[in-house]
Protein backbone atom coordinates (compact mmCIF):
# COMPACT_ATOMS: atom_id res chain seq x y z
CA UNK A 1 0.00 0.00 0.00
CA UNK A 2 2.59 2.37 0.96
CA UNK A 3 5.14 1.38 -1.66
CA UNK A 4 3.67 3.20 -4.56
CA UNK A 5 3.31 6.55 -2.46
CA UNK A 6 6.91 6.64 -1.79
CA UNK A 7 8.07 5.64 -4.81
CA UNK A 8 5.64 8.24 -6.78
CA UNK A 9 7.68 10.90 -6.02
CA UNK A 10 10.64 9.83 -7.73
CA UNK A 11 8.80 8.56 -10.66
CA UNK A 12 7.07 11.88 -11.23
CA UNK A 13 10.29 13.86 -11.09
CA UNK A 14 12.05 11.14 -14.09
CA UNK A 15 9.29 11.34 -16.28
CA UNK A 16 8.82 15.48 -16.07
CA UNK A 17 12.66 15.98 -16.41
CA UNK A 18 14.04 13.25 -18.32
CA UNK A 19 10.55 11.45 -20.45
CA UNK A 20 9.11 14.71 -21.72
CA UNK A 21 11.90 16.24 -22.45
CA UNK A 22 13.41 13.46 -24.78
CA UNK A 23 10.10 13.54 -26.43
CA UNK A 24 9.90 17.20 -27.03
CA UNK A 25 13.86 16.33 -28.01
CA UNK A 26 12.26 14.32 -31.17
CA UNK A 27 8.97 16.27 -31.93
CA UNK A 28 11.75 19.58 -31.69
CA UNK A 29 13.93 16.97 -34.02
CA UNK A 30 11.11 16.83 -36.93
CA UNK A 31 10.26 20.53 -36.52
CA UNK A 32 11.82 23.86 -38.05
CA UNK A 33 11.91 25.12 -34.82
CA UNK A 34 14.62 27.50 -33.71
CA UNK A 35 15.43 29.81 -30.82
CA UNK A 36 14.39 32.77 -31.94
CA UNK A 37 10.66 31.79 -32.88
CA UNK A 38 9.98 28.99 -30.75
CA UNK A 39 6.54 27.88 -32.69
CA UNK A 40 8.34 25.52 -35.51
CA UNK A 41 6.26 23.41 -37.75
CA UNK A 42 6.75 19.98 -38.36
CA UNK A 43 9.17 19.54 -41.67
CA UNK A 44 9.54 15.69 -41.89
CA UNK A 45 13.07 14.05 -42.22
CA UNK A 46 14.07 17.47 -43.40
CA UNK A 47 16.21 17.88 -40.83
CA UNK A 48 17.75 14.75 -40.85
CA UNK A 49 18.12 14.71 -44.56
CA UNK A 50 19.89 18.01 -44.05
CA UNK A 51 22.46 16.64 -41.39
CA UNK A 52 23.50 13.39 -43.45
CA UNK A 53 24.54 15.38 -46.45
CA UNK A 54 26.54 18.00 -43.76
CA UNK A 55 30.15 16.99 -44.23
CA UNK A 56 30.82 18.55 -40.57
CA UNK A 57 28.23 16.08 -39.37
CA UNK A 58 29.51 13.63 -40.94
CA UNK A 59 32.94 13.86 -39.38
CA UNK A 60 31.12 14.28 -35.63
CA UNK A 61 29.63 10.71 -36.65
CA UNK A 62 33.11 9.64 -37.07
CA UNK A 63 35.05 11.30 -34.35
CA UNK A 64 32.28 10.13 -31.95
CA UNK A 65 32.71 6.66 -32.88
CA UNK A 66 36.63 7.12 -33.18
CA UNK A 67 36.77 8.45 -30.05
CA UNK A 68 34.78 6.66 -28.02
CA UNK A 69 36.04 2.97 -29.19
CA UNK A 70 39.65 3.90 -29.12
CA UNK A 71 39.52 5.50 -25.89
CA UNK A 72 37.85 2.56 -23.99
CA UNK A 73 40.73 0.38 -25.84
CA UNK A 74 42.73 2.17 -24.12
CA UNK A 75 40.64 2.47 -20.40
CA UNK A 76 40.15 -1.74 -20.94
CA UNK A 77 43.67 -2.64 -21.30
CA UNK A 78 45.10 0.17 -18.78
CA UNK A 79 41.90 -0.39 -16.07
CA UNK A 80 42.59 -4.27 -16.23
CA UNK A 81 46.57 -3.88 -15.42
CA UNK A 82 45.67 -1.61 -12.72
CA UNK A 83 43.15 -3.22 -10.98
CA UNK A 84 45.23 -6.39 -10.71
CA UNK A 85 48.23 -4.52 -9.40
CA UNK A 86 46.24 -2.87 -6.85
CA UNK A 87 44.58 -6.10 -5.61
CA UNK A 88 48.17 -6.79 -3.85
CA UNK A 89 48.54 -5.27 -0.32
CA UNK A 90 52.10 -3.25 -0.49
CA UNK A 91 53.59 0.02 1.33
CA UNK A 92 52.25 3.74 -0.01
CA UNK A 93 49.16 1.53 -1.66
CA UNK A 94 46.69 4.48 -0.16
CA UNK A 95 48.18 7.07 -1.47
CA UNK A 96 48.61 5.79 -4.87
CA UNK A 97 44.99 5.08 -5.35
CA UNK A 98 44.56 8.43 -4.48
CA UNK A 99 46.55 9.68 -7.03
CA UNK A 100 44.82 7.42 -9.78
CA UNK A 101 41.54 8.73 -8.19
CA UNK A 102 42.18 11.98 -8.90
CA UNK A 103 41.06 12.37 -12.63
CA UNK A 104 37.47 11.03 -11.66
CA UNK A 105 37.19 13.40 -8.39
CA UNK A 106 37.98 16.38 -10.61
CA UNK A 107 35.52 18.50 -11.95
CA UNK A 108 35.70 17.77 -15.62
CA UNK A 109 35.87 20.60 -17.15
CA UNK A 110 38.31 21.83 -14.85
CA UNK A 111 40.43 19.03 -15.30
CA UNK A 112 40.72 19.37 -19.44
CA UNK A 113 41.43 23.23 -18.55
CA UNK A 114 44.45 21.95 -17.06
CA UNK A 115 45.17 19.93 -20.16
CA UNK A 116 44.66 22.93 -22.02
CA UNK A 117 47.30 24.34 -20.37
CA UNK A 118 49.58 21.49 -20.65
CA UNK A 119 49.18 21.47 -24.31
CA UNK A 120 49.57 25.11 -24.79
CA UNK A 121 50.40 26.09 -28.45
CA UNK A 122 53.56 28.17 -26.83
CA UNK A 123 54.19 27.05 -23.28
CA UNK A 124 53.32 23.06 -23.55
CA UNK A 125 55.57 20.95 -21.55
CA UNK A 126 55.95 18.52 -23.98
CA UNK A 127 57.16 21.21 -26.51
CA UNK A 128 59.62 22.43 -23.40
CA UNK A 129 60.79 18.84 -23.38
CA UNK A 130 60.59 18.38 -27.01
CA UNK A 131 63.16 21.64 -27.75
CA UNK A 132 65.28 21.46 -24.65
CA UNK A 133 66.43 17.49 -25.32
CA UNK A 134 66.85 18.57 -28.97
CA UNK A 135 64.77 15.73 -29.89
CA UNK A 136 62.03 18.11 -31.87
CA UNK A 137 63.87 17.55 -35.14
CA UNK A 138 63.72 13.86 -35.15
CA UNK A 139 60.26 14.07 -33.31
CA UNK A 140 58.79 16.24 -36.31
CA UNK A 141 59.99 13.76 -38.82
CA UNK A 142 59.38 10.50 -37.38
CA UNK A 143 55.44 11.03 -36.72
CA UNK A 144 55.33 13.32 -40.05
CA UNK A 145 53.24 15.67 -37.96
CA UNK A 146 52.74 18.45 -40.54
CA UNK A 147 53.54 22.28 -39.86
CA UNK A 148 56.30 20.29 -37.21
CA UNK A 149 60.27 21.17 -37.14
CA UNK A 150 62.59 22.12 -35.18
CA UNK A 151 61.86 25.71 -35.16
CA UNK A 152 58.33 25.08 -34.92
CA UNK A 153 57.53 22.81 -32.54
CA UNK A 154 53.78 21.10 -32.92
CA UNK A 155 50.74 22.06 -31.79
CA UNK A 156 48.60 19.96 -29.89
CA UNK A 157 44.99 21.18 -30.38
CA UNK A 158 45.64 23.31 -33.70
CA UNK A 159 46.27 20.24 -36.31
CA UNK A 160 43.41 18.40 -36.78
CA UNK A 161 44.91 15.10 -35.98
CA UNK A 162 47.40 15.79 -32.66
CA UNK A 163 43.90 17.88 -31.63
CA UNK A 164 42.13 14.63 -32.14
CA UNK A 165 44.52 12.36 -30.47
CA UNK A 166 44.54 14.90 -27.70
CA UNK A 167 40.83 15.03 -26.91
CA UNK A 168 40.84 10.83 -26.96
CA UNK A 169 43.94 10.89 -24.54
CA UNK A 170 41.78 13.30 -21.92
CA UNK A 171 38.92 11.04 -22.31
CA UNK A 172 40.69 7.95 -21.22
CA UNK A 173 43.06 9.90 -18.66
CA UNK A 174 39.51 10.79 -17.12
CA UNK A 175 37.43 7.38 -17.66
CA UNK A 176 40.52 5.30 -15.97
CA UNK A 177 39.69 5.77 -12.64
CA UNK A 178 36.81 4.70 -12.83
CA UNK A 179 36.79 2.08 -14.71
CA UNK A 180 39.27 0.32 -12.29
CA UNK A 181 37.22 1.00 -9.13
CA UNK A 182 34.78 -0.78 -10.99
CA UNK A 183 37.23 -3.56 -12.32
CA UNK A 184 38.64 -3.62 -8.19
CA UNK A 185 35.10 -4.75 -7.02
CA UNK A 186 34.58 -7.37 -9.84
CA UNK A 187 37.51 -8.68 -8.82
CA UNK A 188 36.93 -8.43 -5.10
CA UNK A 189 33.87 -10.14 -5.38
CA UNK A 190 35.20 -13.80 -7.30
CA UNK A 191 35.34 -16.03 -4.22
CA UNK A 192 38.54 -16.92 -2.74
CA UNK A 193 37.51 -20.83 -2.94
CA UNK A 194 37.21 -20.62 -7.20
CA UNK A 195 41.57 -20.02 -7.14
CA UNK A 196 41.89 -22.22 -4.17
CA UNK A 197 39.88 -24.85 -6.78
CA UNK A 198 41.78 -23.49 -9.88
CA UNK A 199 45.37 -24.20 -8.25
CA UNK A 200 44.09 -27.85 -7.00
CA UNK A 201 43.02 -28.87 -10.29
CA UNK A 202 46.77 -27.03 -11.62
CA UNK A 203 45.58 -24.09 -13.58
CA UNK A 204 48.25 -22.07 -13.18
CA UNK A 205 49.11 -18.19 -15.03
CA UNK A 206 47.82 -18.33 -18.43
CA UNK A 207 45.74 -20.76 -18.05
CA UNK A 208 43.99 -19.65 -14.90
CA UNK A 209 43.21 -16.30 -16.32
CA UNK A 210 41.95 -17.89 -19.43
CA UNK A 211 39.67 -20.30 -18.02
CA UNK A 212 38.81 -18.87 -14.59
CA UNK A 213 39.41 -15.70 -13.91
CA UNK A 214 38.31 -14.16 -17.36
CA UNK A 215 35.16 -15.26 -17.63
CA UNK A 216 34.52 -14.32 -14.01
CA UNK A 217 35.61 -10.72 -14.61
CA UNK A 218 33.65 -10.73 -17.56
CA UNK A 219 30.54 -9.68 -16.59
CA UNK A 220 31.59 -6.56 -14.22
CA UNK A 221 34.19 -5.71 -17.14
CA UNK A 222 31.55 -5.33 -19.57
CA UNK A 223 29.61 -3.19 -17.22
CA UNK A 224 32.28 -1.05 -16.68
CA UNK A 225 33.36 -0.93 -20.56
CA UNK A 226 29.01 0.24 -21.04
CA UNK A 227 29.52 3.09 -18.48
CA UNK A 228 32.72 4.50 -20.23
CA UNK A 229 31.05 4.06 -23.88
CA UNK A 230 28.11 5.95 -22.61
CA UNK A 231 30.09 8.53 -20.60
CA UNK A 232 32.36 9.28 -23.66
CA UNK A 233 30.33 9.24 -26.43
CA UNK A 234 27.73 11.49 -25.14
CA UNK A 235 30.42 13.61 -23.46
CA UNK A 236 30.21 17.18 -24.66
CA UNK A 237 32.77 18.90 -22.04
CA UNK A 238 35.90 17.76 -23.25
CA UNK A 239 36.30 18.45 -26.65
CA UNK A 240 34.02 21.44 -26.02
CA UNK A 241 36.64 23.05 -23.85
CA UNK A 242 40.04 21.69 -25.06
CA UNK A 243 38.90 22.30 -28.86
CA UNK A 244 35.51 24.05 -29.58
CA UNK A 245 35.56 21.64 -32.31
CA UNK A 246 37.82 23.14 -34.13
CA UNK A 247 40.58 23.49 -36.07
CA UNK A 248 37.95 23.77 -38.75
CA UNK A 249 35.44 21.68 -36.89
CA UNK A 250 37.39 18.73 -37.81
CA UNK A 251 37.20 17.51 -34.23
CA UNK A 252 33.12 18.15 -33.17
CA UNK A 253 31.64 15.35 -31.91
CA UNK A 254 28.04 14.93 -32.20
CA UNK A 255 27.41 16.64 -28.51
CA UNK A 256 29.66 19.62 -29.37
CA UNK A 257 28.31 19.75 -33.39
CA UNK A 258 24.62 19.43 -31.74
CA UNK A 259 25.26 22.46 -29.25
CA UNK A 260 26.99 24.69 -32.04
CA UNK A 261 23.92 24.09 -34.24
CA UNK A 262 21.16 24.20 -31.88
CA UNK A 263 22.82 26.91 -29.60
CA UNK A 264 25.02 29.15 -30.76
CA UNK A 265 23.33 28.88 -34.24
CA UNK A 266 19.70 29.20 -33.00
CA UNK A 267 18.34 25.84 -34.99
CA UNK A 268 16.82 24.30 -32.29
CA UNK A 269 15.06 21.19 -34.41
CA UNK A 270 18.17 20.55 -36.65
CA UNK A 271 20.47 20.22 -33.18
CA UNK A 272 17.81 17.87 -31.49
CA UNK A 273 18.24 15.94 -35.08
CA UNK A 274 21.94 15.98 -34.59
CA UNK A 275 21.64 14.81 -30.30
CA UNK A 276 19.07 12.02 -31.66
CA UNK A 277 22.44 10.25 -32.96
CA UNK A 278 23.45 9.25 -29.72
CA UNK A 279 19.73 7.33 -29.48
CA UNK A 280 20.94 4.03 -30.95
CA UNK A 281 24.21 4.12 -28.53
CA UNK A 282 22.15 4.27 -25.45
CA UNK A 283 19.77 1.24 -26.36
CA UNK A 284 22.71 -0.72 -27.41
CA UNK A 285 24.25 0.15 -24.12
CA UNK A 286 21.12 -0.05 -21.90
CA UNK A 287 20.36 -3.74 -23.66
CA UNK A 288 23.94 -4.78 -23.09
CA UNK A 289 23.65 -3.62 -19.23
CA UNK A 290 20.81 -5.43 -17.90
CA UNK A 291 22.09 -8.60 -20.08
CA UNK A 292 25.22 -8.18 -18.01
CA UNK A 293 23.07 -7.75 -14.70
CA UNK A 294 21.69 -10.85 -15.56
CA UNK A 295 24.43 -12.82 -16.44
CA UNK A 296 26.61 -11.46 -13.13
CA UNK A 297 23.26 -12.42 -10.90
CA UNK A 298 22.99 -15.94 -12.27
CA UNK A 299 27.14 -15.83 -11.64
CA UNK B 1 60.31 -16.29 -15.72
CA UNK B 2 56.94 -14.51 -15.80
CA UNK B 3 56.96 -15.28 -12.26
CA UNK B 4 60.79 -14.57 -10.98
CA UNK B 5 59.69 -11.16 -13.02
CA UNK B 6 56.70 -10.27 -11.77
CA UNK B 7 58.07 -10.82 -8.49
CA UNK B 8 61.17 -8.52 -9.09
CA UNK B 9 58.65 -5.74 -10.17
CA UNK B 10 55.99 -6.08 -7.84
CA UNK B 11 52.49 -4.83 -8.10
CA UNK B 12 53.82 -1.10 -7.40
CA UNK B 13 56.19 -0.93 -10.46
CA UNK B 14 52.93 -1.48 -12.36
CA UNK B 15 51.06 0.96 -10.39
CA UNK B 16 53.79 4.23 -10.40
CA UNK B 17 53.90 4.67 -13.99
CA UNK B 18 49.88 4.86 -14.22
CA UNK B 19 49.47 7.00 -10.68
CA UNK B 20 52.39 9.46 -12.43
CA UNK B 21 50.76 9.27 -15.59
CA UNK B 22 46.95 10.21 -14.22
CA UNK B 23 48.31 12.67 -11.54
CA UNK B 24 50.55 14.76 -13.69
CA UNK B 25 47.80 17.35 -14.50
CA UNK B 26 47.00 18.11 -10.67
CA UNK B 27 51.09 18.18 -10.21
CA UNK B 28 50.96 20.88 -13.21
CA UNK B 29 48.54 22.55 -11.40
CA UNK B 30 50.02 23.18 -8.20
CA UNK B 31 53.65 24.20 -9.88
CA UNK B 32 51.57 26.64 -12.29
CA UNK B 33 48.98 28.57 -9.25
CA UNK B 34 51.99 28.75 -7.17
CA UNK B 35 54.81 30.25 -9.59
CA UNK B 36 55.52 33.98 -10.62
CA UNK B 37 54.05 34.95 -13.99
CA UNK B 38 57.43 36.40 -15.06
CA UNK B 39 59.17 32.84 -14.50
CA UNK B 40 55.96 30.90 -15.95
CA UNK B 41 56.34 32.51 -18.99
CA UNK B 42 60.39 32.40 -19.74
CA UNK B 43 60.82 29.45 -22.22
CA UNK B 44 64.68 29.30 -20.63
CA UNK B 45 63.80 28.29 -16.96
CA UNK B 46 63.09 24.52 -15.97
CA UNK B 47 59.24 24.23 -15.85
CA UNK B 48 58.93 21.64 -13.44
CA UNK B 49 59.58 23.57 -9.78
CA UNK B 50 60.08 26.96 -8.60
CA UNK B 51 63.18 28.42 -9.05
CA UNK B 52 62.05 32.24 -8.62
CA UNK B 53 60.46 31.63 -5.25
CA UNK B 54 56.76 30.51 -4.55
CA UNK B 55 54.02 33.44 -5.00
CA UNK B 56 50.35 33.65 -3.18
CA UNK B 57 49.72 36.57 -6.12
CA UNK B 58 47.97 34.10 -8.69
CA UNK B 59 45.41 33.03 -6.21
CA UNK B 60 44.85 36.78 -4.51
CA UNK B 61 44.15 37.85 -8.33
CA UNK B 62 42.04 35.19 -8.46
CA UNK B 63 39.72 35.96 -5.94
CA UNK B 64 39.87 39.61 -5.74
CA UNK B 65 39.62 40.32 -9.41
CA UNK B 66 37.04 37.91 -11.29
CA UNK B 67 33.80 36.30 -10.27
CA UNK B 68 35.52 33.11 -8.89
CA UNK B 69 34.12 33.63 -5.30
CA UNK B 70 30.84 34.43 -6.69
CA UNK B 71 30.76 30.85 -8.78
CA UNK B 72 32.19 29.01 -5.68
CA UNK B 73 29.22 30.31 -3.67
CA UNK B 74 26.43 29.46 -6.62
CA UNK B 75 27.87 26.17 -6.72
CA UNK B 76 27.25 25.81 -3.37
CA UNK B 77 24.00 27.10 -3.09
CA UNK B 78 22.77 25.11 -6.26
CA UNK B 79 24.44 22.00 -4.88
CA UNK B 80 22.68 22.30 -1.17
CA UNK B 81 19.44 22.20 -2.58
CA UNK B 82 19.59 20.10 -5.28
CA UNK B 83 20.98 17.46 -2.62
CA UNK B 84 18.62 18.20 -0.12
CA UNK B 85 15.71 17.91 -2.96
CA UNK B 86 17.18 14.55 -3.84
CA UNK B 87 17.43 13.07 -0.38
CA UNK B 88 13.79 13.72 -0.07
CA UNK B 89 12.77 12.28 -2.95
CA UNK B 90 14.59 9.31 -3.34
CA UNK B 91 15.82 8.13 0.42
CA UNK B 92 11.70 6.88 0.32
CA UNK B 93 11.91 5.49 -3.24
CA UNK B 94 15.57 3.99 -2.53
CA UNK B 95 13.66 2.00 0.84
CA UNK B 96 10.32 0.96 -0.95
CA UNK B 97 12.71 -0.55 -3.81
CA UNK B 98 14.28 -2.27 -1.76
CA UNK B 99 12.13 -3.32 0.49
CA UNK B 100 8.21 -3.41 -0.04
CA UNK B 101 7.45 -4.32 -3.55
CA UNK B 102 8.85 -7.59 -3.71
CA UNK B 103 9.63 -9.14 -7.10
CA UNK B 104 9.65 -6.37 -9.47
CA UNK B 105 11.41 -3.64 -6.82
CA UNK B 106 14.40 -5.04 -8.30
CA UNK B 107 13.29 -4.32 -12.29
CA UNK B 108 11.91 -1.09 -11.49
CA UNK B 109 15.52 -0.23 -9.82
CA UNK B 110 17.12 -1.05 -12.45
CA UNK B 111 14.58 0.81 -15.21
CA UNK B 112 15.34 3.99 -12.93
CA UNK B 113 18.54 3.57 -12.51
CA UNK B 114 18.98 3.06 -16.83
CA UNK B 115 16.93 6.57 -16.98
CA UNK B 116 20.54 7.70 -15.51
CA UNK B 117 22.09 6.92 -18.63
CA UNK B 118 20.00 9.33 -20.62
CA UNK B 119 22.92 12.16 -20.94
CA UNK B 120 22.13 15.50 -20.75
CA UNK B 121 23.54 16.20 -24.08
CA UNK B 122 20.31 14.72 -25.46
CA UNK B 123 17.90 16.78 -23.38
CA UNK B 124 19.54 20.12 -23.08
CA UNK B 125 17.66 21.46 -26.19
CA UNK B 126 14.24 20.82 -25.33
CA UNK B 127 14.84 22.01 -21.75
CA UNK B 128 16.36 25.35 -23.11
CA UNK B 129 13.45 25.74 -24.69
CA UNK B 130 11.49 24.48 -21.28
CA UNK B 131 13.47 26.88 -19.10
CA UNK B 132 12.92 30.10 -21.48
CA UNK B 133 9.21 29.28 -21.06
CA UNK B 134 8.88 29.10 -17.12
CA UNK B 135 11.12 32.30 -17.29
CA UNK B 136 14.17 30.87 -15.75
CA UNK B 137 16.40 31.57 -18.17
CA UNK B 138 19.95 33.37 -16.66
CA UNK B 139 19.12 32.16 -13.54
CA UNK B 140 20.40 29.52 -10.35
CA UNK B 141 16.70 28.41 -10.71
CA UNK B 142 16.98 26.67 -13.78
CA UNK B 143 19.71 24.24 -12.40
CA UNK B 144 18.38 24.01 -9.24
CA UNK B 145 14.97 22.63 -11.43
CA UNK B 146 16.90 20.49 -13.62
CA UNK B 147 19.59 18.88 -11.60
CA UNK B 148 17.31 16.44 -9.68
CA UNK B 149 16.91 14.98 -13.54
CA UNK B 150 19.92 12.99 -13.20
CA UNK B 151 20.98 13.20 -9.12
CA UNK B 152 17.17 11.46 -8.42
CA UNK B 153 18.01 8.46 -10.37
CA UNK B 154 21.54 8.00 -9.61
CA UNK B 155 21.04 8.64 -5.95
CA UNK B 156 17.80 6.02 -5.91
CA UNK B 157 19.79 3.73 -7.10
CA UNK B 158 22.66 3.89 -4.73
CA UNK B 159 19.86 4.06 -1.86
CA UNK B 160 18.82 1.10 -3.05
CA UNK B 161 21.50 -0.87 -2.65
CA UNK B 162 22.80 0.39 1.20
CA UNK B 163 19.25 -0.14 2.28
CA UNK B 164 19.64 -3.78 0.67
CA UNK B 165 21.93 -4.62 3.26
CA UNK B 166 19.76 -3.81 6.69
CA UNK B 167 18.23 -6.66 7.65
CA UNK B 168 14.29 -6.33 7.83
CA UNK B 169 13.97 -7.92 11.76
CA UNK B 170 15.30 -4.51 12.59
CA UNK B 171 11.94 -2.75 11.05
CA UNK B 172 9.55 -6.15 12.21
CA UNK B 173 10.80 -5.31 15.47
CA UNK B 174 9.92 -1.74 16.07
CA UNK B 175 6.45 -2.50 13.88
CA UNK B 176 6.00 -5.19 16.89
CA UNK B 177 6.68 -2.69 19.43
CA UNK B 178 4.13 -0.26 18.23
CA UNK B 179 5.61 1.72 15.28
CA UNK B 180 4.00 2.61 12.28
CA UNK B 181 5.98 1.82 8.89
CA UNK B 182 6.81 5.33 8.57
CA UNK B 183 7.85 6.40 11.95
CA UNK B 184 10.25 2.85 11.71
CA UNK B 185 11.66 4.49 8.45
CA UNK B 186 12.58 7.41 10.26
CA UNK B 187 13.78 6.23 13.70
CA UNK B 188 15.70 3.14 12.56
CA UNK B 189 16.07 2.89 9.21
CA UNK B 190 17.64 6.16 8.21
CA UNK B 191 20.03 6.47 11.11
CA UNK B 192 21.63 3.09 10.36
CA UNK B 193 21.61 4.10 7.29
CA UNK B 194 23.55 7.55 7.63
CA UNK B 195 26.89 6.43 6.01
CA UNK B 196 24.91 5.15 3.09
CA UNK B 197 23.25 8.72 3.04
CA UNK B 198 25.96 10.73 3.16
CA UNK B 199 27.70 8.90 0.38
CA UNK B 200 24.85 9.54 -1.53
CA UNK B 201 25.55 13.51 -0.56
CA UNK B 202 29.00 13.35 -1.62
CA UNK B 203 28.60 11.73 -4.88
CA UNK B 204 25.20 13.93 -5.67
CA UNK B 205 27.00 16.72 -4.53
CA UNK B 206 29.78 16.25 -7.11
CA UNK B 207 27.54 15.45 -9.83
CA UNK B 208 26.30 19.13 -9.18
CA UNK B 209 30.06 20.23 -9.34
CA UNK B 210 30.92 18.25 -12.60
CA UNK B 211 27.79 19.29 -14.58
CA UNK B 212 28.35 21.34 -17.76
CA UNK B 213 26.22 21.25 -20.35
CA UNK B 214 22.83 22.69 -18.72
CA UNK B 215 25.01 25.45 -16.66
CA UNK B 216 26.54 27.06 -20.34
CA UNK B 217 23.39 26.18 -21.93
CA UNK B 218 20.87 28.50 -19.40
CA UNK B 219 22.75 31.05 -17.99
CA UNK B 220 24.32 34.09 -19.88
CA UNK B 221 25.84 36.07 -17.61
CA UNK B 222 28.93 35.96 -15.59
CA UNK B 223 27.75 36.06 -12.02
CA UNK B 224 25.36 33.46 -12.51
CA UNK B 225 27.81 31.39 -13.52
CA UNK B 226 28.46 27.81 -11.33
CA UNK B 227 32.56 27.06 -11.47
CA UNK B 228 32.61 24.36 -14.09
CA UNK B 229 30.89 26.87 -16.96
CA UNK B 230 32.27 29.99 -15.22
CA UNK B 231 35.92 28.95 -15.29
CA UNK B 232 36.72 27.74 -18.84
CA UNK B 233 33.92 30.63 -20.27
CA UNK B 234 35.02 33.55 -18.33
CA UNK B 235 38.41 32.78 -17.59
CA UNK B 236 40.06 31.74 -20.78
CA UNK B 237 39.28 34.37 -23.06
CA UNK B 238 41.62 36.15 -25.81
CA UNK B 239 45.36 35.41 -25.82
CA UNK B 240 46.45 36.58 -22.68
CA UNK B 241 45.04 33.92 -20.22
CA UNK B 242 46.58 34.27 -16.90
CA UNK B 243 47.16 30.66 -16.31
CA UNK B 244 48.97 30.96 -12.66
CA UNK B 245 45.40 31.78 -11.68
CA UNK B 246 43.28 29.74 -13.92
CA UNK B 247 45.06 26.75 -12.76
CA UNK B 248 44.59 27.67 -8.71
CA UNK B 249 40.71 27.72 -9.75
CA UNK B 250 40.92 24.16 -10.92
CA UNK B 251 42.69 23.32 -8.02
CA UNK B 252 40.69 24.64 -5.57
CA UNK B 253 37.93 22.39 -6.05
CA UNK B 254 39.67 19.24 -6.94
CA UNK B 255 41.56 18.25 -3.29
CA UNK B 256 38.28 18.46 -1.29
CA UNK B 257 36.43 16.58 -3.80
CA UNK B 258 39.08 13.90 -4.35
CA UNK B 259 39.89 13.52 -0.43
CA UNK B 260 36.18 13.03 0.16
CA UNK B 261 36.45 10.71 -3.18
CA UNK B 262 39.09 8.50 -1.44
CA UNK B 263 37.36 8.51 2.29
CA UNK B 264 34.01 7.13 0.99
CA UNK B 265 35.27 4.94 -2.29
CA UNK B 266 34.54 1.98 -0.42
CA UNK B 267 30.63 2.62 0.36
CA UNK B 268 30.36 4.42 -2.83
CA UNK B 269 31.30 1.01 -4.80
CA UNK B 270 28.96 -1.10 -2.27
CA UNK B 271 26.01 0.50 -2.85
CA UNK B 272 26.87 1.30 -6.54
CA UNK B 273 27.20 -2.29 -7.23
CA UNK B 274 25.14 -3.52 -4.54
CA UNK B 275 21.71 -3.37 -6.69
CA UNK B 276 23.17 -6.13 -9.15
CA UNK B 277 25.58 -7.81 -8.13
CA UNK B 278 24.98 -9.95 -4.95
Amino acid sequence: MLAPVLIAPAVIFILALVGLPLLLAIYLAFSSATSGSLSGHWVGLANFRHEWGNAIFQRALWNTFWFTVISQVIVVLGAGILAHALMHPFRGRWFLRFLILLPWAAPIALGTIAFQWILDPTFSIFNWILVHTHTIGPFCSATGISNCSATSPPNWVGDPTLARISIILVHAWRILPFATVIFIAGIASIPTEVHDAAAIDGATGLKKFWYVSLPLQLPIAIIALLFGIVFTATDMTVAYVLTHGGPFNSTHMLTTWAFTTGIESGSLGEGAAVSLFLLPVLAVVAIGMLIAAKRAEVA
Amino acid sequence: MSHALRRLLGPRAVVLPFAIVLAFPFYWMVITAFKKTTELYDLSSVPFWWHDGLTLSNIRDLFENTPYVTWLENTALVGVIVVAITLIVAMPAGYALARLSGGWGQTMGVGIFLTYLVPPTLLFLPLSRVISDLHLSNSLGSLILVYPSFTIPFSTWLLMGFFKTIPPELEDAALIDGCSRIQALIRIVFPISLPGILTVVIFSFSLVVNEFIYAITFISSSHNRTLSAGVPTDLIRGDLVLWGGVMAATLIPSIPLALLYNAFLNRFIAGFTGGAFR
